[in-house]
C-alpha cells in the first residue's frame, strides 16, 4: 500500500473513537505491541532530543525501501511511533521525503508532535524525512 | 479570615475550562496565575502614568519613577531588608544568580577557591557557578542529600575550608518540595565568614521569608512564581557585599557621569540596574506582594501545608506509587511516580482530564540521578488550590494507572 492509502486506513480505524480516552487506549495498546528496540541500538546517536521522554530510531535501505525501527520509554509515545512506522515503513525514499502526514491532524494527534511538547516526536518525523532524502541522494 | 472562595474569585483563569473540563492548575512551581489586582494594576499603570523612569523632567516620569521606587520599598518591607539599597530589581532568579556569579565571582573567586552548592539545586543555581569555576580555575563542592531528600549537613563541616568563597543553596527544592535548614547552614557558614546565597524561588511565595532573621547574605527570587508578571526578579544583598561588588551590566541608568576617558558608576541600587528596567514588572510585583500580605503569609503557609499533607495522605494510600523526598519539612510541591509507568504517559492522561501538572526532570538532573530515574510527576500548589482539586488529581492518577497498566 502507498503512504496515502495507509493514512486513509488509519483515519478509518480511528474514526469510531470519539472520546480522547478511547484514542489513548488504542495508542497504549499499539504501544504495548510495538517491538522493543535492542538496547544496543539505544545509543546517543540514535536518540532524538526531548527532555520529557526519549525516542530512538534507526533506519536501513532494503530493496529500495526504507526500514525504520523506533522506540520510546513512554508508552503512549510508543503508540504514536507504531502508527507512524505503519505509514512510513517499507516505503520508497522518494515517497517518504515528499509525504504529507495529514492523518495526524485528522485523528487529533498533531499537537503531540509539536516541537514545544519536547517528547522527541517532532524530531522523529524530521529524522524520518531527512533520512529518506539522504537515501535518495546516495542513489 | 482565610476565604478560599474569595481567593478563587480573584483569579480569572481558575474558572477556565480545558477540553471542556474545569481547569485544575497544579503547576504553580513553574509559574503561578495572576490575581485581578495585579492585572488591573499594570493595565492602570499603562493607561495613566506609563513613562520611562528616572529619565524625565515631566509629570508622568515623576509618577512612574515614584511608583517604581515604592515597589522597591514594598519588596524591602516584605523580606525585611535593612535598606532600599539592598534590593536590586532583576529579570528573574536566574538573572539574580548570574549577576552574583559574575560580579561577586570575578571579585572574590580565584584559582583554587571553592564554592559549595547542594545536590538538590535547580540548574540555574548550578550552571552559573560551574561556569564561574571553569573561568576562574575554582572548584564546585556538593552537599549531598539522603533518600528522604534531607541534606547531609554534617558533610558541610568537611567541605568548608579556607578556600570556600560562597555557599549557594535553595530554600525549598523545586523538584522535591523539601524545606532546607538554611538558617543552620547560614550560621555554620558565618562561623567561617563565608557568605550564603539563598535561592528563594520556591519559598518566597509559600512561607514568610525574613532576610534579617535568616541572616542570609544574598536572596534571589522571581516575581512570576509569586503571582506577579513574568520578567521581574529580585536580588537582595547585604549592603557591605553589594557595595564591594562591581556592576554586572553597564549602560544607561547606572552611571553618574560618562566621558571617553572615564565613567563613574552610580551608587546602590542603580549600579546594578543598567538600561531600562522592567519597571512595570516591578510594580506588578509590588501589587502581588500587597495581595499576599492581605491574605497573610502565615495563612498562605497553613493553607498550602494542609493541602500538601492531604495530598501526601491520599497518595500514600495508593499502591505502587513512590513519593520522592519524604521529609517531614516540605512545602508547595510533591514529586512522585507510579511504579513502572513513565511520568510523561501519566501527564498526557492528566492533561486530557484538565489537570495541569509537570512531568520531567524539573531542571534538576542531579536529583533525578540520585533516585536513578528520568523524571517525576510534580504537583505544586498555590493559595487558590483546594482539597477538591486534589481529589480530582488523585482520581486522575488512578485513571491513568488503570489505562497504562
Amino acid at each position: 500500500m502507498k503512504i496515502d492509502e495507509i493514512q486513509s486506513q488509519i483515519i478509518k480505524e480511528f474514526a469510531p473513537l470519539e472520546e480522547w480516552f478511547e484514542k489513548y487506549e488504542k495508542l497504549i495498546d499499539l504501544g504495548k505491541k510495538l517491538p522493543v528496540m535492542d538496547e544496543e541500538y539505544k545509543t546517543e546517536a540514535n536518540l532524538m532530543s526531548g527532555c520529557q521522554s526519549s525516542v530512538w530510531i534507526t533506519s536501513r535501505l532494503e530493496n529500495g525501501r526504507v526500514i525504520f525501527q523506533a522506540d520510546s520509554d513512554a508508552l503512549i509515545i510508543r503508540g504514536i511511533i507504531a502508527i507512524l512506522l505503519k505509514v512510513v515503513n517499507n516505503q520508497p525514499p522518494e515517497d517518504i521525503s515528499s509525504m504529507d502526514l495529514y492523518f495526524l491532524d485528522t485523528i487529533g494527534l498533531s499537537s503531540n508532535l509539536s516541537p514545544s511538547r519536547a517528547n522527541g516526536l517532532a524530531s522523529l518525523v524530521q529524522y524520518i524525512k531527512d533520512c529518506a532524502k539522504e537515501y535518495l541522494y546516495e542513489r | 479570615m482565610f476565604d478560599i472562595n474569595k481567593i478563587r474569585s480573584d483569579f480569572p483563569i481558575i474558572n477556565e475550562k480545558v477540553y471542556g473540563r474545569p481547569l485544575i492548575y497544579l503547576d504553580n512551581a513553574a509559574t503561578t496565575q495572576k490575581p485581578l489586582v495585579v492585572l488591573n494594576k499594570t493595565t492602570e499603570f499603562y493607561k495613566t502614568i506609563n513613562s520611562n523612569i528616572h529619565r524625565g523632567v515631566h509629570y508622568l516620569s515623576e509618577q512612574a519613577s515614584a511608583a517604581y521606587e515604592n515597589a522597591r520599598k514594598t519588596v524591602k518591607d516584605f523580606i525585611n531588608a535593612r535598606s532600599l539599597t539592598e534590593v536590586i530589581f532583576t529579570r528573574s532568579t536566574t538573572e539574580s544568580i548570574n549577576l552574583l556569579a559574575d560580579s561577586f565571582g570575578n571579585t572574590y573567586v580565584r584559582e583554587g577557591d571553592e564554592i559549595i552548592i547542594t545536590e538538590m539545586e535547580h540548574h540555574s543555581n548550578i550552571v552559573p557557578w560551574q561556569v564561574l569555576c571553569e573561568r576562574r580555575g575554582a572548584h564546585l563542592k556538593i552537599i549531598p542529600f539522603d533518600d528522604n531528600g534531607l541534606l547531609l549537613i554534617d558533610k558541610l563541616h568537611d567541605l568548608i575550608n579556607i578556600k570556600t568563597k560562597l555557599i549557594a543553596i535553595n530554600h525549598v527544592s523545586n523538584a522535591l518540595g523539601v524545606v532546607n535548614p538554611v538558617k543552620d547552614i547560614i550560621r555554620m557558614a558565618h562561623q567561617h565568614n563565608i557568605p550564603v546565597l539563598i535561592d528563594g524561588a520556591q519559598s518566597i511565595q509559600h512561607l514568610p521569608v525574613d532576610v534579617q532573621d535568616l541572616d542570609c547574605d544574598f536572596l534571589a527570587f522571581s516575581g512570576h512564581k509569586m503571582y506577579a508578571e513574568t520578567g521581574v526578579g529580585i536580588l537582595y544583598g547585604k549592603e557591605k557585599w553589594l557595595e564591594a561588588m562591581p556592576p554586572y551590566q553597564t549602560g544607561g541608568g547606572m552611571i553618574t557621569s560618562v566621558s571617553f576617558d572615564e565613567t563613574k558608576f552610580a551608587g546602590l541600587p542603580q549600579k546594578f540596574e543598567a538600561g531600562t528596567v522592567n519597571y512595570v514588572g516591578a510594580i506588578s510585583l509590588a501589587a502581588a506582594i500587597e495581595y499576599l500580605r492581605g491574605i497573610g503569609m502565615k495563612n498562605v503557609f497553613t493553607h498550602e501545608k494542609e493541602l500538601l499533607d492531604y495530598t501526601v495522605k491520599q497518595l500514600n494510600g495508593m499502591d505502587d506509587l513512590t513519593i520522592y523526598g519524604n521529609s517531614p519539612n516540605r512545602c508547595g510541591t510533591i514529586s512522585f511516580n507510579l511504579n513502572g509507568i513513565h511520568p510523561y504517559d501519566v501527564g498526557m492522561i492528566l492533561d486530557k482530564l484538565g489537570i495541569a501538572i509537570r512531568t520531567g526532570n524539573h531542571c534538576t538532573e542531579p536529583v533525578m540521578r540520585h533516585f536513578g530515574i528520568k523524571g517525576t510527576i510534580r504537583a505544586s500548589f498555590a493559595v487558590y488550590n483546594t482539597r477538591d482539586e486534589i481529589d480530582v488529581l488523585v482520581d486522575g492518577i488512578k485513571k491513568a494507572r488503570e489505562m497504562l497498566l
